[in-house]
């Protein structure tokens, strides 16, 4: 499916162009990435004793993967909400440079801010990176509809993915719930290895998993996040050091 | 299935508010009021960045380390094995997520159906 010219009729209403965002979900290899990560977390959290709702509604109003992870993960191990809430929001703070870099592309002078608060709580890893591919393709006035059309997609997709990982978990086989378990991590892994570029990201990546394990031999309690600052601060300092030397 | 696994009960909504809404949208909403004048290249979102994905490998580290659930029926050795085995592939499909998330989840699959 190729998106229709810029000049086209087919962009002369919103709906039509909701219509095109919409169908886009069926473009981008990162769908079937986000279903498996979806189904995991479906999985995930029917296995630490959360309800199907509970888990559809951290799908709708979160609509952040890795958060959604570190949530369930943290207070199915018997973190404390505060606890919880402060490694959810460190993981968060990446969203904010992505919807400051995301909205300037959406935005028209008559553009007001409520208009795009779908758009902002839609944005995420996967329609950061599918915006800058497919919003060039789209006419500046329609660009909205259009994201709004493609999450709206996406997020139908996970709420899918959700409910049918949850059933997954609850009736399948122990070895067979376990590898729908198994491609939480996986996913998540390749899929920050692949948008790692500098050299930095690769070496939060690799520190952060080797040191968790340290970490949690301290029993703190907040082992994810003294592991998280500690590897992110070396990486920062690779990207520090490789800058003052360049 | 039954209603608790449905539905649930309303304290476990307002904990997934307060520890997980709240704190994650509230960056989504910073960005959508203050983004006019900021650089994404800056030296703190650098940090920032670095923190965040390293956070999020602990937590991919504490799914395989510390397994819930179903996961835990299956031995250390067969989940380390599949995370190896998938990242080697992954990097020698020059970065194929699909490559990577498959041979790991063969790997344990073959792996606990010979152990038995």
């Amino acid at each position: 499916m190729a998106l229709p010219p810029l000049d086209s009729p087919q962009w002369n209403s919103r709906w039509l162009a909701f219509g095109w965002g919409l169908r886009s979900v069926t473009q981008t290899i990162l769908t079937l990435v986000l279903f498996a990560t979806y189904l995991g977390i479906g999985a995930l959290a029917h296995d630490t004793h959360f309800s199907l709702l509970w888990a559809l509604c951290s799908t709708l109003f979160v609509w952040a993967g890795p958060a959604q992870i570190i949530l369930i993960t943290t207070l199915g191990s018997g973190a404390t909400i505060i606890q919880s809430a402060i490694a959810v929001t460190v993981s968060a703070i990446r969203l904010f440079p992505m919807v400051v870099s995301v909205l300037p592309l959406m935005r028209t002078p008559t553009t007001k801010r409520r208009e795009l608060f779908f758009a902002a709580h839609l944005t995420a890893v996967t329609l950061w990176v599918e915006c800058h591919r497919f919003l060039p393709q789209v006419p500046r006035e329609r660009r909205i509809a259009f994201v709004n059309g493609l999450g709206f997609g996406l997020v139908s997709v996970c709420l899918t993915a959700n409910t049918v990982g949850y059933f997954l978990a609850a009736n399948l086989t122990q070895t067979l719930g376990a590898a729908i378990l198994m491609l939480t991590p996986l996913s998540f892994l390749f899929s920050t290895a692949r948008n790692s570029r500098e050299a930095a990201d690769v070496v939060a990546l690799a520190l952060g998993v080797l040191l968790y394990p340290l970490a949690a031999k301290m029993n703190s309690g907040l082992d994810i996040l003294v592991s998280g600052l500690v590897a992110g601060t070396i990486a920062y300092g690779v990207h520090w050091w490789r800058a003052v030397r360049a | 299935m039954s209603y608790a696994q449905l539905i649930g009960d309303w304290q476990a909504l307002v904990v997934l508010f307060v520890a997980g809404v709240v704190p994650n949208q509230i960056w989504r909403m910073l960005g959508l009021w203050f983004g006019g004048g900021i650089d994404e290249g800056s030296e703190l979102l650098v940090w920032v960045r670095a923190v965040a994905t390293a956070i999020l490998a602990g937590v991919i580290a504490q799914i395989v380390v510390q397994p819930p659930g179903a996961l835990a029926s299956v031995p250390d050795a067969l989940r380390y094995g599949a995370v190896a085995a998938g990242l080697v592939v992954f990097l020698l499909t020059r970065r194929s997520i699909f490559a990577g998330v498959v041979t790991g989840e063969v790997f344990m699959l073959a792996g606990k159906w010979w152990l038995g």
